[in-house]
C-alpha cells in the first residue's frame, strides 16, 4: 500500500511490523521522530512492546544486549554523539554475538558540534563487528530493517546490524512508500529463536572473559560469520524480491555502469542525486555511471571488483574522512581494485549537512577525467 | 520454596584463598536459587569466576561491561516481562562499578523502578585492577592511587553513601550486611528478591590480598567493621531505617590495626588526630542509627 | 571441544581447575570436638565444606585452598590448621 510518509515514519512502521519485545529509546537529533513514533504506537496499544526511555546512549545498546540475551527481538536507534557514546558497548554486542537491529540517522560527529548529516558516525564503528547497511530512500530505510533482522538472526551469523540513512536528508523528507502489512512482514521475518537464551531450565554463562588463548580464535570466527553473512544477504535479498518485488539481493548496484568509462562510487542518499547527475551526463555523451554500495561491512570486495573491471576510472564520493588519512570508501575500492592498475580518486563531500548538487557531481567527474582528486571538495578557501 | 542447601556458585574458582567476595556470591546464589538470573559487572568476581571454558556459576549469568549492568538488568527484566517468564533478576558488582563508573546506569534503573535485586560486594577500592581506591573506600585506607605516604594519610574523602541515594530514587528495600553474618545477609537477600521493584544490598566484603590481612581472618575483620560501628548493618523500607543491628561499640583503633592499609596511623608514630577523626565517624554512625547497647549502669 | 559462539559456557567446567593445589596449610577436622554446628559449611568460600555421611563435616582437598577460616572460625575448636606435606 503505498503512503507518503516522512522517513523516519517509514523506519517506526517497519520497526513495529518487525515485533520486537523490547525497544529501549534515548532522543537524538535527527532520530527522534522514530523514537516518538514507536513510542506513540506503544502508548495506542498498536506495538506490544516493552519499552525503556533509558537515560543515556550507552544504557539503550546495554538494555538491548540483556533483552537479546534473555532472547527477546530487541531494537533501538541511534546517532553521532549517541552512537560515539555506546562505543564500548557496540564492540561488546557484536563480540557476545547477540542479533540487535540499530538505525542510525547519519549525522556528523562533534567537535564541532552538528546536528546535520554526514556519515563518520556508522563509518566510524567499521571495525566493530556490525553488519552496516546504507539506504538510498527512504522506502530501503523501511525494507532494509527486515533484511536485517533476517541476516542478523541467522544461526550462521549472529551479529548485530546498523541500517544507516542520512539524517534529515532521508529522516526527516516524505516521500511514497510501499507500506508492507503485518501478514506480509510476518511471512518473511519468523518469530526469533535465539541460538542460546539466558534461562533457569538450561543455564549459561555469557560474557565470559577470554585469555591469549583463546581471544583470537574468536575474533576470527566473528570474521568468519560476516564474511559468510554476504550468501545470507543474498539469500534474503532475493527471497523479499520474490515476496515484495524490490529485490535487494546484491550488495552492490551498478545504474548505467555497463559500459562506462566514468564510474562513480557512492552510499546513501547521494547515490539519489548521482543517479539524476549521471542522467544529464549521459544526455551530454559522457559514459558516466554509478557503484552503489548498499552493504558496507561485510565490504563486498569482490563485488566491486567486478562491477568496475572494465572502468577507466573511479571517483569515490566519501560523506566522511579517516582524518590524516583518506576516506573510508575509497580505501576499501582502493584495495578491491588493488591489482586492476584503475586509478581511484578520493572526494571528501557533504560533511556536516553541506548540499550536494547535481553540478557538484559533474564537477567531480570533471575533477577526475583530469586525474585529479583526493580532495576535501567544495573547500571553502575564503574562510579558512 | 529455594533449596537452600544447593551450591550454585562452583568450586574451581580463581578467588583468593579467604575471599570475601567468593563467600558473598556463595550465599547470594544460595538465598536466591536455581530460578534466578545473575547480572555482573567487571571485577573481580567476574575474573575470579569465568575464564572461559571455565564459569563457576550454575545459575544463568551475563556479564557485559563495567559500568552497565543495571542496563543490561533493566533489558532482561523488560524481555522476561514480555515473554511471561518468572525468573528473578539478580544484579553482582563491586564498590567501583556500583559508586563509581556504574552511577550513570544505577541512577537511570532504579528511577524507572525495575524489578530487580542489586548486591553490591564492597570490598572498598578496584580490587581486580589492583587495589585503586573506589568512592567506596574508607578514610584514610591507603591504596595505590591514594597512598599513604610523606604528605599523605591515605584516601582524604569518606565512603559514598549509597544506600542513602538508592533509597532517595524511590527503592522499596535497601539494606547493608556483611559476610560476617551469613544468615542475616541470606535473610535480606531473600527479602529483597521477594520485595517488588529495584531493591539495594550491600554487603561487606573484606579482602585479604587488598586491606592487608591474613585470610583467614576475613570473617573475624568484618565482624569488627560492625563491632566498631565503622559498617552498620541496616534495613530500610521505603526510605525508613526499620532496623539497626546493636552492638557494645569497640574503639575504632582495633579495626585499624588489623590491616596494612591503615598500618600508617600507627607507624612510625600513631596519628592521634587521624584516630580521633574516623572514630568521629564511627560516633555520628552510631548515633545516626542507634546502634549502641546502653550497658546498664551496675 | 568447539569454540562457543560468543564466548559463552554451560556450568561444569570450573571443577578442571584443582584449587587444592593452592594450598600451604591443610584443614584438620576433629570429630571429637565438632559439634555439627555447620558454621564450616557456610563460612567456605570455596563450598568445598560437606557433610560426610556419618554427619559429620569434612573438605574436599581437591579444591580446598587453605584459607583457614573455618579454623578461625569453628566455634567448637575443632579445626587446626597445619603446613601440608607434600
Amino acid at each position: 500500500m503505498m503512503e507518503i510518509t516522512e522517513g523516519s515514519h517509514a523506519v517506526a512502521e517497519a520497526v513495529r511490523l518487525c515485533r520486537p519485545q523490547v525497544i529501549s529509546a534515548y532522543p537524538i537529533t535527527p532520530q527522534t521522530h522514530i523514537v516518538e513514533a514507536l513510542a506513540d504506537m506503544v502508548a495506542n496499544c498498536q506495538l506490544d512492546a516493552e519499552y525503556i526511555t533509558v537515560e543515556n546512549e550507552l544504557s539503550a545498546l546495554s538494555a538491548c544486549v540483556g533483552a537479546s540475551a534473555a532472547g527477546s527481538r530487541t531494537y533501538s536507534a541511534t546517532t553521532s554523539q549517541g552512537l560515539a557514546l555506546m562505543f564500548e558497548v557496540c564492540f561488546n554486542a557484536a563480540g557476545m554475538r547477540l542479533p540487535i537491529v540499530m538505525s542510525i540517522a547519519n549525522r556528523a560527529l562533534g567537535a564541532p558540534l552538528s546536528i546535520w548529516n554526514d556519515q563518520q558516525d556508522s563509518i566510524s564503528l567499521r571495525d566493530s563487528g556490525w553488519l552496516q547497511f546504507y539506504a538510498e530512500d527512504n522506502q530501503e530505510a523501511a525494507d532494509l530493517h527486515y533484511l536485517a533482522y533476517r541476516v542478523a538472526e541467522e544461526h550462521s551469523v549472529l551479529l548485530p546490524a546498523f541500517v544507516c540513512f542520512d539524517g534529515f536528508i532521508l529522516s526527516h523528507t516524505y516521500e511514497p512508500i510501499d507500506v508492507l502489512s503485518q501478514e506480509d512482514i510476518d511471512r518473511y521475518l519468523p518469530k526469533f529463536t535465539p541460538y542460546e537464551r539466558l534461562d533457569a531450565a538450561d543455564p549459561i554463562s555469557f560474557g565470559m572473559y577470554a585469555t591469549p588463548d583463546y581471544y583470537l580464535e574468536f575474533r576470527y570466527e566473528m570474521d568468519r560469520a560476516l564474511k559468510e553473512s554476504k550468501a545470507i544477504i543474498h539469500k534474503a535479498g532475493k527471497e523479499f524480491g520474490q515476496m515484495f518485488g524490490r529485490d535487494y539481493s546484491a550488495m552492490v548496484e551498478g545504474y548505467r555502469l555497463e559500459d562506462a568509462d566514468t564510474a562513480i562510487v557512492a552510499m546513501g542518499s547521494i547515490c539519489g542525486t548521482t543517479k539524476d547527475a549521471i542522467d544529464e551526463m549521459r544526455d551530454e555523451g559522457k559514459k558516466v555511471g554509478l557503484l552503489k554500495i548498499r552493504v558496507f561491512r561485510p565490504f563486498p570486495s569482490e563485488d566491486v571488483a567486478k562491477a568496475l573491471a572494465h572502468v577507466k576510472r573511479v571517483a569515490v564520493l566519501d560523506k566522511n574522512i579517516s582524518l590524516g588519512a583518506k576516506g573510508a570508501v575509497a580505501l576499501e575500492v582502493k584495495d578491491a581494485l588493488y591489482s586492476s592498475g584503475i586509478p581511484v580518486k578520493d572526494y571528501i563531500i557533504g560533511l556536516g549537512g553541506r548540499d550536494v548538487r547535481k553540478k557538484d557531481i559533474k564537477a567531480i567527474v570533471e575533477l577526475v577525467e583530469k586525474g585529479q582528486g583526493d580532495m576535501f571538495y567544495g573547500l571553502r578557501r575564503e574562510v579558512l | 520454596m529455594v533449596d537452600k542447601t544447593l551450591e550454585l556458585f562452583d568450586c574451581g574458582h580463581r578467588a583468593c584463598g579467604g575471599c570475601g567476595a567468593a563467600l558473598a556470591a556463595r550465599l547470594v546464589t544460595k538465598a536466591a536459587g536455581t530460578n534466578t538470573i545473575v547480572v555482573s559487572s567487571t571485577g573481580c568476581m567476574e575474573v575470579f569466576s569465568t575464564p572461559y571454558p571455565e564459569t563457576a556459576w550454575k545459575v544463568p549469568w551475563i556479564h557485559s561491561l563495567f559500568e552497565n549492568a543495571s542496563a543490561v538488568a533493566s533489558g532482561v527484566e523488560a524481555a522476561l516481562k514480555k515473554q511471561g517468564r518468572n525468573e528473578k533478576v539478580v544484579i553482582m558488582a563491586g564498590d567501583g562499578a556500583t559508586f563509581d563508573i556504574g552511577m550513570i546506569c544505577i541512577s537511570g534503573a532504579f528511577e524507572r523502578g525495575h524489578d530487580f535485586t542489586y548486591i553490591c560486594y564492597d570490598n572498598e577500592a578496584y580490587m581486580n585492577t589492583g587495589i585503586q581506591r573506589s568512592g567506596a573506600t574508607p578514610y584514610d585506607a591507603s591504596t595505590t592511587t591514594s597512598p599513604a605516604g610523606k604528605c599523605s594519610f591515605g584516601n582524604k574523602h569518606p565512603k559514598k553513601d549509597m544506600p542513602q541515594i538508592l533509597a532517595a530514587h524511590g527503592a522499596p528495600y535497601v539494606a547493608t550486611a556483611s559476610i560476617a553474618y551469613p544468615a542475616d545477609f541470606m535473610q535480606k537477600v531473600e527479602k529483597a528478591i521477594n520485595t517488588k521493584g529495584p531493591c539495594y544490598v550491600q554487603v561487606h566484603a573484606p579482602c585479604c590480598t587488598g586491606w592487608g590481612f591474613e585470610g583467614e581472618q576475613t570473617i573475624a575483620i568484618a565482624k569488627l567493621a560492625i563491632e566498631t560501628g565503622l559498617w552498620v548493618n541496616y534495613e530500610m523500607v521505603d526510605g525508613k531505617v526499620v532496623k539497626a543491628k546493636k552492638v557494645v561499640r569497640k574503639p575504632v583503633e582495633e579495626y585499624l590495626k588489623t590491616q596494612k592499609r591503615f598500618r600508617h596511623l600507627f607507624k612510625p608514630t600513631r596519628q592521634d588526630a587521624e584516630i580521633a577523626t574516623i572514630q568521629a565517624m564511627a560516633d555520628r554512625n552510631a548515633e545516626k542509627y542507634a546502634i549502641d547497647i546502653k550497658l546498664k549502669k551496675e | 571441544m568447539s569454540l562457543a559462539v560468543g564466548c559463552r559456557a554451560r556450568p561444569g567446567k570450573s571443577r578442571d581447575n584443582k584449587t587444592g593445589s593452592w594450598r600451604v596449610f591443610k584443614p584438620f577436622f576433629d570429630r571429637e570436638k565438632c559439634t555439627q554446628c555447620g558454621l564450616c559449611v557456610t563460612l567456605c568460600p570455596e563450598g568445598c565444606v560437606h557433610e560426610t555421611e556419618e554427619g559429620f563435616v569434612a573438605p574436599d582437598y581437591t579444591y580446598c585452598k587453605g584459607c583457614g577460616i573455618c579454623a578461625e572460625e569453628c566455634p567448637g575448636e575443632a579445626i587446626e590448621m597445619k603446613q601440608e606435606e607434600k
